[in-house]
Formats: C-alpha cells, structure tokens, sequence
C-alpha cells in the first residue's frame, strides 16, 4: 500500500513542540530502568550461554561424561579447543586396575604390550581458548553424548590473554566439589 | 596610600563572581547531567560522592590535569588567546546584575548596554579559536557560531529594546523596582511576545540545543573546540554555562520581576527564578533534535525579526499614549 | 599540486585522487573514519563549498574482514557463526539466507514449527534492528533522549531472543534443517507481553519524534532517491519501499511461511527521508502483527528434521537464499564442490547497494543534510565492507 507521508501545519507543529517537552517530561518523574551493576545485577542470566563447559556423569561426578572422541575440536570455526589426551594400559578385565605409572615410557610400553592389555585414553585436560571463541555453539551442537553445555559465566574480566585459556575439566571437578561440600 | 572605596567595592565584587562563576559551572554541571539522566530514566552520575554530587569536581580536576595541546601548524596566540576572551568578559557582565535590592557588583545606569555590548565578544573567541585551530571541522564552526550570533543578536536586542522604552531606563535595578512581587505584576505579562522572543535569541546566543549548531557533534564532530584540550576546552565549557547565566539573569531582570516576590523579597526569589529558567533550557535541550543551518537563519530573519519590530513599534506606541 | 607545509596533511591516496578533481576556493573534508554520524568507520571525502557539498565520495574497506574468502575454508557449518557478524543489527536474517542456500542445495525440508520458530525471532530482530536505527538516527539529527528510549525497549526484545538463542547480539542461531533451540513457555509469554508493550511505545514515539516540527523540518524533501535512482544502483529494502515502490521479498517472493500471514507492506511515494523513516516505523508495527499472528498458529512438532546427515557435504551445484533483511534484500550465492567446504560463498550486502547513491543524491546539498540522508540510509558498516 502506497501512501502519502502526512503534512503537519505550522501550528500542529508548534503544538507538537510541547507534546515533546511533556513526553520527556512525563518520562522525567517515571522510575529508573537501568541496573545499577555493582550493587545489583541483571537476574536473566539463567539463560545466557558462555563459554562452554563440561558436564559430569550422573553416577561418577568427578569424570566428565566426553568419549574423546575429538568432534568438538574439529567443528569449532576457531580452533580453540584442544584435548589432552593420554594413554594408559589398563590390565584386562578380570583385574579392573590401571597402572599406577604412565609418564615416558607408555608410548614403548603400548606398543610392546601383549595383546591381553588394553590401551585405555584419558581425558587430562580440556583446555579452551575463550580469546578466540566466537559462542556459535557448534561443539555443543556436534558432541554426541551431550557432555558439553554453555556455562551462564558472563562475568569474565582479566588482565591477561592466559586467564582466558580455560581447562574445563578442572572447572568441572571445582564446581562439583564445591556443590558436594557446600 | 588611598584607595578609593569605589575600587574596594568592585574587587570584592569581582572576588565573589569568580566564586559565583566556579560554583554555579559545578552546579549546572551537575544539574544538566542529572536532569539528562532522569529524562532518559537513569540515574545519571551516581558513584562519586554522595548522589554523585562530586562528579563536578572529579570532572574539573581531571580538567585541569589534562595535557593541553596545541597542533603543530596553529597559531599560537590566538590559539591561546580565544578561550580567555571567552571567559574574561563573563566577570564584567555579572558586575551590573542586582541579584537582591542592594546586592549589585556596581550601580551602574547603562547596566543592560554593557551586557549586551560584552556579549557580543564571545562571537570573537569563537571566531578565533576556529581560525587559529587550523583544523577544518573548527572553521567551520566558527563560521556558523558568527552567521548564528550576529543574526541573533538582532531581535534580541529589538526584544530588549522595547524593554527599555517601557521602563524608561537602562539600569536593571531601576527595572526591578518598576516590577511588583506577585507574577501578574511581572512584566512577562505585558510583554509575553518580547519574553518570547527573547528566550529564543538567548538559547541560540548562547548555543544550546537545538540551536547548537557551532558544535553540532554529528557535523563537526566539535566545532570550534575540536582542537582543545584540558583548561582550554574547560574555560569554553565554563563560559558557556556562565553565559547560560548571564541571559538567564537578564531574562529575570527584565520579564519576571527580579528579586521581587511573594513573601520576602531578596536573593533567593532571583536565584530560584533564574534556576527555573536554566531547567527549562536543559529540559529543552534533552528533548528536541537540532535545527538545520539555514532554518535556523531563516526562523531568525523571517519570524522573529519581524515579530520584533512589531512588538517595538506596538510598545512605543502603549508607551506614548 | 597544493604545497603543504606539513607532510601529513597532504593526505593518503584518496585524498590526493579526490583533490585532483577539486574546483577552486573548496574546502575539502573528511567525514570518517572516526566520524560520530557515520556510525562505524565509514569514511566520506566531501568538497565543500561553504556549508553545501559540491562532491562526496565514499571511501571503504577500514572493517573488510574477507567474510567471503573465510567461506572457502570453513567448512558450512562453522561459517554459520561468521553470519552473526555480517550485520551485527539483524543478524538472524543473515543467518536465514546462508541456512537457506544451504538447504536449497541439501534439499532439506524444514519442519513447519522451525519455520514459525524463524519467523518470530527474524521479525523480532528486525524490530530491535529498526530501534537502534531510530535512536542512532535521532542522535545524528541532534536529539539525544530518543536512543535511549529505543535502547531500553531493545533491551528486553534481546533478553528475550537470549532466552533462545542465548546470545544478545551476533545470534548463530538457526541451523541447517531448522533453529538450534525450540521455544520456551518464558520466551512465548515474555514474546505476548513484549508486542502489547511496544504498541504502547510506538504512539509515544510519534508524540516525541515523528511528529516533532524539528524534526520534520530536517528529513522532509531530504536526499530525494527517485524510482530511477533506487533501481540504477539496486536500492533494496525500507530505502526503496521510501521511494513509492512496494517491494518486499516477503510479499514477492514469499518463502518461508511468509504468505499465511496478513500484514501490509509500508511504502510512501515521496522518496524523501521522512518517507523512509515512516517505512521503518510503520515495519515496526507490521513486525509486532506478524509476530503476534505466528505465536497465536505456533503448531506443536519438532524443530528439527528427524534425519539430519552426520556431515554437511552438498551434493555439486550452487544455490541462491535471499531474504528480506532490516536494509533491504540479503542474498547469498554459495556454490559447493561436492567437499565439506564450499567452494565459492558470494554476499549481497544491503547496505553496499545503500551506500553507493549518497554520491549522487548528496551533489549540491548542506553538510547538515549530508548528516540527515547518510542515517535514513541505514547503514551498516560492517556489512558494506563484509
């Protein structure tokens, strides 16, 4: 529908010029909207998604539910998540006992292993570079067990790049001990 | 030695000016940031101080320890020299101002002839600090605070004219007594059309929205005071509230009956007066958009040129019969 | 040649090519990079004469971020989140016209409630998009109250798209097949309660600002873009539909679920700045119904497709999405090679098209109204560049 902008007359214009002064006028007496941060902060943060976090398994809160299978890492646009992944023989079944040492000599021990031992990945560190991410959620989006979720954590400041350089997994294992303790 | 008591007189007066001029640069600062803020519903300066009350301070002596810094190809003494010829002639306009019934700087029978006369000299610091600036955004706000000023001045002078044929005297505490205390005694009700007038000459002279055009930020990104820094910028800044003042004082003067009020009539009704008006100005300032170069010329030269001189002529005819 | 005694006022490259051509006793001036009306780093070279503009030249690349050539090495997914930053004021639009392209080429079929899921929050970004249009407008025009008005109604438009999409700005929010979250009860009510507010605000706007004398004085008979012009330089959007032509993509062409709803297509047949302005306030309104009548026929159902491929790797071809964004028509042409990666990603930016006829439109006309023509523009830098 085409349309005609409307024509105002001189004195519809000067009358216009008071309705104004009553608009800000009436706003003037109107109560604050603004959020005076320090003192109080916004309450609509439930939903807000941050950086990334790991989510701990149901029965064991202490390991994180991640297989390692490294799909996050390759979907991010920025490459900034980086598994630390380590090896582990692990004896077979019956003995339901890892090794206590790993270290140097695992990569010569995998490989000279008998083929009754199982070389066991472990998750030591989930490390994310928060400098570079961009919060389009396609880790989450990719993960095929669900073991990552957005944090709500939106009040972030620091004074070096390395402060943003997260390893999740040890996010994740305070933030559960401090649930269970506290 | 023997030092007239005259020279005594307006040293102490020139002392309490300086004074009058520093504080009330504070309050209004203060009073303009609060009123945007509760206008747009926040709250406006908050954290230093109580209510933020110190925010002036904070903000005069971040001022004062700024760096002041000149380009490279300016001129150096104009440069200078353009913000204390802003501020300089406010002491003098301020002299003649009866703020109560014998609170006067100095009696003086050609009071609103000085005012007008050292008003006039601002137009010149702007013109200079656009120039000397070397910078082209300054220029050209100096070229429109001149085209703006000088157009203005015009019908504000005709507004006060026909003031001065009423009352039959140049000298505002004469002007004053002529006024009753009540409002309906206020010569704002004889001369609603000059008040007028006058108002809007005096927010255009002393280039508030929506007549900041000198400094229109979306424009010029400053105007005329692109360049300053430091003091420099902040004897601009105070001038410009002082001037604030001074045509508010004027307005009191000459429309809305001085000192004089309901009650006791003293100082108090003058300053409360003059802060009513100064609220409508920011008021005004916080709700309109800003006027276009040559509308703003042409609402000078085609509406209240002409509405001045009539207001003139049909008071010199009142005043004869 | 000037003779300058300085050597860093002799200019950069364009400066001195724009100099070239300089008539005598002009003043030439740069508005931008750093300019508070060109919003963003847009640079405009202008030869002055007194306060009228003889030349304007616009001068870009200071947020080029090669938006296109990082299309030929991400994979298509990860370039979803590169969509947010394209036009960071109506980013979901953008996000709509790559998923489409996308699913034109992967032959996806959208479940119905996704495409009512998109609708909502694309016309309830279009909506924060107009606000901060007409605050930043107003501000250019000198009036400083408007913006934050317009800010604090944004402001819970956002915090209701944050309670979907979780961000507040850049969204990366729809996904190829459908959106990447389904509706809350919170965002639906939140969304209900939203439109009755702002068809509060909307009148109170016209009291402050529409119907200002000031105001009308400073857009009225400004920047006239004629039909002629709009099509010579491929003006789209709420520009064109200012100059008395009713074309929208969403009525055109309707895609989407865009055709059962009933709204009007604003358009003014003065082809000034007031008329433009009247189209994005009265958008405004038409977004709040389009909003309201897809919320009262949200169906129930998924917001995904059952059977997504585990990768994205379109089959050869390429595929044009276009949608109907706040500044006119958003297309984007991606081509695929058979790999993960696309082989060719071509924007249409909007605002590109914009821009281009402020030379022309801005011949002979005050710097104050230069200030007025470039806001009802609505630009965005960071497209324009891309």
């Amino acid at each position: 529908m085409i349309k005609k902008t409307p024509k105002q007359s001189t004195l519809q214009g000067i009358k216009s010029l008071f309705v104004g002064l009553k608009v800000t006028g009436r706003n003037f007496v109107m109560p604050q909207i603004t959020t005076h941060y320090p003192r109080k902060e916004v309450d609509n943060l439930a939903t807000y998604r941050g950086h990334v976090d790991l989510v701990p398994k149901e029965d064991d809160p202490m390991t994180s539910k991640c297989i390692l299978c490294g799909q996050c890492a390759k979907a991010c646009p920025s490459n900034c998540i980086e598994l630390v992944i380590r090896k582990e023989e692990v004896e077979p079944p019956p003995d339901e006992e890892a090794q206590p040492d790993s270290g140097s000599k695992e990569e010569a021990t995998a490989k000279s292993a008998p083929k009754k031992k199982k070389v066991k990945r472990i998750l030591d560190a989930f490390m994310l570079n928060y400098n570079l991410c961009s919060l389009c959620g396609q880790c989450v989006q990719t993960c095929p067990v669900d073991s990552l979720e957005f944090s709500t954590n939106s009040y972030l400041a620091g004074f070096t790049r390395e402060e943003f350089i997260f390893d999740l997994l040890e996010r994740m294992r305070n933030k559960q001990k401090a649930s269970s303790s506290g | 030695m023997n030092i007239p008591p005259e020279l005594i007189h307006i040293s102490i007066a020139l002392a309490a000016i300086a004074a009058f001029i520093g504080l009330n640069g504070l309050v209004l600062v203060y009073l303009e940031r609060k009123v945007a803020g509760f206008i747009q519903r926040r709250p406006g300066p908050y954290e230093v101080g109580p209510w933020g009350l110190l925010q002036p301070v904070a903000d005069a002596v971040k001022l004062v320890g700024k760096q002041l810094v000149r380009p490279k190809v300016a001129d150096p003494w104009l440069y200078w020299a353009a913000p204390l010829l802003s501020f300089t002639p406010i002491f003098l306009l301020f002299l003649v101002i009866p703020f109560g019934p014998t609170l006067t700087g100095m009696e003086f029978n050609y009071g609103l002839l000085l005012i007008l006369a050292f008003t006039g000299l601002n137009v010149l610091a702007l013109c200079l600090a656009g120039w000397s600036s070397a910078n082209k955004y300054s220029l050209l706000g100096a070229a429109r605070s001149v085209a703006q000023s000088i157009a203005y001045e015009i019908p504000l002078l005709l507004a006060v004219l026909a003031i001065a044929f009423q009352f039959g005297t140049l000298n505002l505490t004469e002007m004053v007594h002529q006024q009753g205390p009540w409002p309906w005694q206020w010569n704002i009700m004889f001369q609603p059309l000059a008040f007028v007038i006058y108002f809007l000459c005096a927010i255009a002279e002393t280039n508030r929205a929506p007549f900041d055009l000198p400094e229109a930020e979306s424009e010029l990104t400053a105007g005329f005071h692109t360049e300053y820094s430091g003091m420099a910028f902040g004897l601009f800044f105070l001038a410009e509230y002082a001037y604030i003042i001074v045509v508010s004082c004027v307005a009191v003067v000459l429309f809305l009956g001085g000192w004089q009020g309901p009650g006791a009539p003293g100082f108090w009704w003058f300053l409360l007066k003059v802060y009513a008006l100064i609220l409508v100005i920011i008021w005004i300032r916080w709700t309109y958009p800003r006027v276009r170069f040559d509308q703003l010329l042409n609402i000078n030269w085609k509406w209240l040129l002409p509405l001045a001189l009539v207001n003139l002529l049909l008071t010199l005819i009142f005043v004869k019969i | 040649m000037l003779h300058y005694a300085h050597e860093q006022l002799q200019g950069d490259y364009y400066t001195r090519a724009f100099q070239a051509g300089a008539q005598e006793d002009t003043l030439i001036i740069n508005m931008g990079p750093q300019h508070p009306s060109t919003h963003g780093v847009l640079r405009i070279i202008l030869e002055l004469h007194g306060e009228y503009i003889l030349r304007a030249e616009p001068v870009l690349g200071y947020v080029h971020r090669m938006q296109e050539k990082m299309g030929e090495v991400k994979t298509y997914p990860q370039y979803l989140a590169n969509m947010g930053r394209v036009d960071y004021l109506h980013a979901l639009a953008w996000n709509w016209a790559y998923v489409r392209a996308v699913e034109q080429l992967l032959e996806l079929e959208v479940p119905e409630r996704a495409e009512y899921v998109r609708v909502i929050t694309c016309e309830l970004n279009r909506i924060t998009s107009h606000l901060l249009w007409w605050g930043a407008y107003l501000l250019d025009l000198g009036a400083f109250t408007p913006i934050m008005y317009g800010f604090a109604d944004r402001e819970r438009a956002m915090d209701l798209l944050q309670i979907i999409t979780g961000s507040r700005l850049t969204y990366c929010y729809y996904t190829f097949g459908g959106v990447t979250a389904d509706l809350t009860p919170q965002f639906i009510d939140g969304t209900k309660d939203f439109c009755k507010y702002m068809r509060t605000r909307l009148p109170m706007y016209k009291d402050l600002v529409t119907d200002n004398m000031i105001l009308r004085h400073r857009v009225d008979d400004i920047g006239i873009i004629s039909v002629d012009m709009a099509r010579r330089y491929g003006v789209t959007g709420p520009n064109l539909r200012g100059s008395g032509v009713e074309h929208d993509l969403r009525r055109n062409t309707p895609y989407s679920i865009y055709d059962r709803f009933d709204f009007e297509i604003p358009a003014y047949e003065e082809c000034d700045a007031l008329a433009r302005y009247l189209v994005r306030m009265d958008e405004m309104e038409q977004s709040i119904s389009i909003i309201e009548q897809a919320i009262q026929s949200l169906p129930e159902g998924p917001v995904m497709p059952p059977k997504m491929p585990k990768v994205i790797k379109p089959p050869k071809g390429e595929a044009y999405g276009e949608v109907e964004g706040a500044r006119g028509v958003i297309g984007i042409h991606v081509i695929s090679d058979g790999t993960a990666t696309p082989y060719r990603i071509k924007l249409r930016a909007p605002s590109f098209s914009n821009l281009s006829l402020f030379a022309e439109v801005s011949k002979g006309i005050l710097l104050a109204d230069a200030v007025s023509i470039l806001g009802s523009l609505d630009l965005v830098i960071p497209e324009i560049d891309r």
